[in-house]
């Protein structure tokens, strides 16, 4: 019955998406003929090829608005065949650019989780530290990163690190919370039989609270981590240089879009294999009561 | 006792069996080869500098030259040299006077541009070697937005870069941002913008029937928004009242004109190009029917960049004038856009460029222009085209209260050096006699007196002072 199951939601899934590609297909394919009413006109050679639509250019392939599903493979093709060329400084292949928003994620997702769980611990068993700390995060949390783009900017005047900067300040709440959550909420018996014991504060931590808060805790770091990738590509878009979310921009500059949906594609499958990994450690770390 | 015979031999100083040295001869030929030898010292420019100001410094030291010789005698010759060195830089006075381009201070550059055919002087001089030949090895930083390289050069990220021409005025006047000496060593690029209308208005060619318009501009404190202001005021429209102005990168431009949200725009190329090309629009106007020959980008640093690194900023400055030098001539213009329209520059279809630059291009209404003058390179940074954009930020309202148009221009804009420069490098330098760097021009038949800035502004009708 759950192996049916699980069948059935597959073949739903490739069924919807059959479906919406067939409706990409079916909206797309019309446009190009509708979209040149200024050629109709006095049309001559010399115009239609400055227009793009001559005879030299239709090896050109010149793709106005929207992209067909066939144009679209097409580009994915011819970007994934290569993706770690390097072109310069402004222009490198999907690879290396996702290998650099990988590298600015990583890197403020370790500062901010080397903050965090510590932190977290300190307020979750100090009820005082809660509430004295309560009012900066319930003010700090909600502050979009790309608010913080700015004041970064101008104080750390480098922007590749005001990049892993937003990326810290904006994955720490999460973490920060559901540590805290988790380990007020460690059940009062737990911690009652280690006092019985006398086990040192040190032990207590790790062999006790650390354990019974982990889901909490990894659920906290999967949610920073899906905010995390959120945020580079928008702050890639911002700062320029290297970056996923810069081919996005920069293909978005050219109007290319083509680019622009497969660059999206791929934010969105590097995200899902990240909130996997997180959903694998969450596994492990599950414990019923 | 004869002192004045031709070989005096009388006298103690002179050796009787040939020359003082004992490599001539006789006395006198040793005298001839000293004369030739000074002869030929003198018309060396370089020794010629050095001597002179060896001795004006020396003669500086000592007024009286009887002491000078009094000391000399009583010290000897080399210890004065090097008595007088330990106090007075000779040396280094004399490298300094010949000017001799020194060693490069900083060879890693990182240069930011916004990519737009108005930056093509600083673009191509990457991939065409001009900065290779100046020994410098430069990195072009394609920028986001024009906000973002005003944040890069305030907070030294970029060594130099592409901007519009008003913005470093505007940021050594700190508006819109902290105050920061800034100079414009070049100009980019003249002409070369337009407006462009979304297809449904072209048969609304009059600006006068233009109320409700809501057009895009790139920045505030650009050429774009100060000819589209002028051209609409006018047409008797009052920019802040009867149109919206909206500031938006140039590839949003596009999306918006394609949207609808927006119903023209005065834009950098290629996106004007990039608009008929796509067919969502057509050119109205260029911008040089507005004022022809009208400065756009420039390309300027910090002062504090050229005080730290003058050498390095000299060979910039001469690969960047090189550049603006075979961007000026239109044999090159193809070879030119098929350089920076690679993805790592521009990133746009090659036509779209060469009809921008070249000139020759599709309206968008069905024709095919030939307007050659469309874009140009001039690099000339005329102070009468910094005091005319300060008359606008005036009469917008973006300064308030006095200006002091001659101080800031002479000192934002770097006229003298590039003159010097391109006097160096060959090039035709603008008319020597307008000797002030003030020349007149007419902006849309208005004439414009630099000498005369507020009666200029107090002359429009519509102005926010």
């Amino acid at each position: 019955m759950k192996a049916s199951l699980s069948l059935r939601a597959g073949l739903l899934s490739v069924l919807l998406l059959i479906l919406l590609v067939g409706i990409w297909h079916l909206s797309t394919a019309t446009s190009p003929v509708s979209g040149r009413p200024a050629v109709s006109g006095a049309v001559d050679a010399e115009y239609a090829a400055l227009m793009g639509n001559g005879p030299a250019a239709a090896t050109d392939k010149k793709v106005d608005g929207f992209p067909t599903p066939l144009q679209f493979l097409h580009v994915a093709a011819d970007k994934l065949a290569d993706p770690f060329y390097d072109h310069g400084p402004n222009d490198k292949g999907v690879g290396i650019q996702l290998a650099h928003s990988l590298g600015r994620v990583a890197l403020g997702y370790l500062i901010a989780l080397a903050v965090a769980v510590p932190l977290g611990f300190v307020i979750g068993m100090s009820p005082l530290m809660y509430r004295a700390l309560d009012p900066f995060i319930q003010v700090l949390k909600p502050i979009s990163p790309l608010a913080w783009m700015p004041i970064a900017l101008y104080t750390i005047k480098d922007s590749s690190v005001s990049g892993i900067f937003v990326i810290f300040i904006c994955s720490i709440w999460p973490m920060l919370i559901n540590t805290a959550f988790g380990v007020a909420g460690v059940r009062k018996d737990w911690l009652n039989v280690a006092r019985t014991l006398e086990v040192s504060p040190l032990r207590k931590a790790f062999q006790v609270i650390l354990p019974a808060a982990a889901p909490t805790i990894i659920t906290g770091m999967r949610i920073s981590m899906g905010i995390a990738w959120l945020v580079i590509v928008a702050a890639e878009m911002l700062i320029g240089g290297t970056g996923i979310g810069y081919f996005v921009w920069n293909e978005w500059n050219n109007l290319s879009l083509a680019n622009v949906i497969f660059a999206v594609l791929l934010i969105g499958l590097v995200g899902m294999f990240l909130d996997l990994m997180f959903a694998q450690l969450q596994k492990k770390v599950t414990y019923a009561e | 006792m004869k002192n004045d015979t031709l070989y005096r031999p009388y006298s103690a100083d002179v050796n009787l069996n040939g020359c003082s040295c004992g490599q001539h001869a006789t006395q006198n030929e040793h005298n001839a080869d000293e004369i030739r030898a000074r002869q030929l010292r003198g018309g060396d420019p370089e020794a010629l500098s050095g001597d002179f100001i060896e001795a004006a410094a020396v003669r500086a030291l000592f007024p009286e030259d009887a002491t000078r010789r009094r000391f000399l005698r009583a010290v000897g010759a080399s210890t004065a040299i090097a008595a007088i060195a330990s106090v007075l830089p000779i040396s280094d006075l004399q490298a300094a006077a010949l000017d001799k381009p020194g060693p490069l201070e900083k060879k890693d550059l990182k240069i930011g541009f916004i990519p737009i055919n108005c930056a093509t002087p600083l673009i191509m001089a990457d991939p065409m070697g001009f900065y290779k030949q100046q020994g410098l090895n430069v990195t072009l930083h394609k920028t986001a937005g024009w906000a973002l390289v005003r944040d890069h050069m305030l907070n030294g990220e970029l060594d130099a870069s592409h901007f519009l021409a008003p913005m470093p005025l505007a940021i050594a006047m700190g508006l819109g941002s902290s105050p920061q000496p800034m100079r414009v060593a070049t100009i980019q690029n003249v002409n070369g913008q337009a407006i462009t209308l979304a297809l449904k208005h072209k048969d609304n060619r009059d600006p006068r029937n233009w109320k409700g318009f809501k057009f895009a501009i790139p920045f505030e404190f650009s050429m774009h928004n100060f000819l589209l202001r002028y051209y609409l005021a006018e047409h008797g429209l009052d920019p802040d009242r009867d149109v919206q102005l909206r500031v938006t990168p140039p590839a949003e431009m596009i999306a918006n004109l394609r949207a609808g949200n927006i119903d023209g725009f005065l834009g950098p190329d290629p996106f004007n190009q990039r608009a008929v090309y796509d067919q969502i629009g057509f050119i109205h106007i260029l911008s040089k029917d507005i004022w022809n020959g009208h400065p756009c980008c420039s390309f300027g640093t910090s002062k504090g960049f050229i005080d730290k690194n003058p050498n390095t900023f000299a060979a910039l400055y001469r690969a960047v004038l090189n550049a603006a030098a075979m961007a000026r001539k239109p044999e090159s213009r193809a070879d030119i856009a098929k350089a920076i329209a690679a993805p790592n520059y521009l990133n746009q279809p090659e036509t779209v460029i060469f009809q921008a630059l070249s000139g020759r291009f599709a309206d968008g209404l069905g024709n095919v222009r030939n307007e050659p003058d469309r874009a140009d390179f001039d690099p000339v940074p005329w102070y009468s085209m910094a005091t005319w954009m300060l008359t606008q930020m005036k009469r917008w309202g973006y300064v308030k209260g006095e200006v002091n148009y001659r101080a800031l221009a002479e000192q934002v804009f770097l006229l003298t050096d590039a003159r010097r420069l391109m006097k160096e490098l060959g090039q035709p330098v603008a008319e020597q006699r307008i000797h002030a760097g003030y020349r007149k021009f007419s902006v849309m038949g208005r004439e414009f007196d630099p000498a005369r800035p507020e009666p200029y502004i107090n002359g429009f009708a519509i102005k926010r002072t």
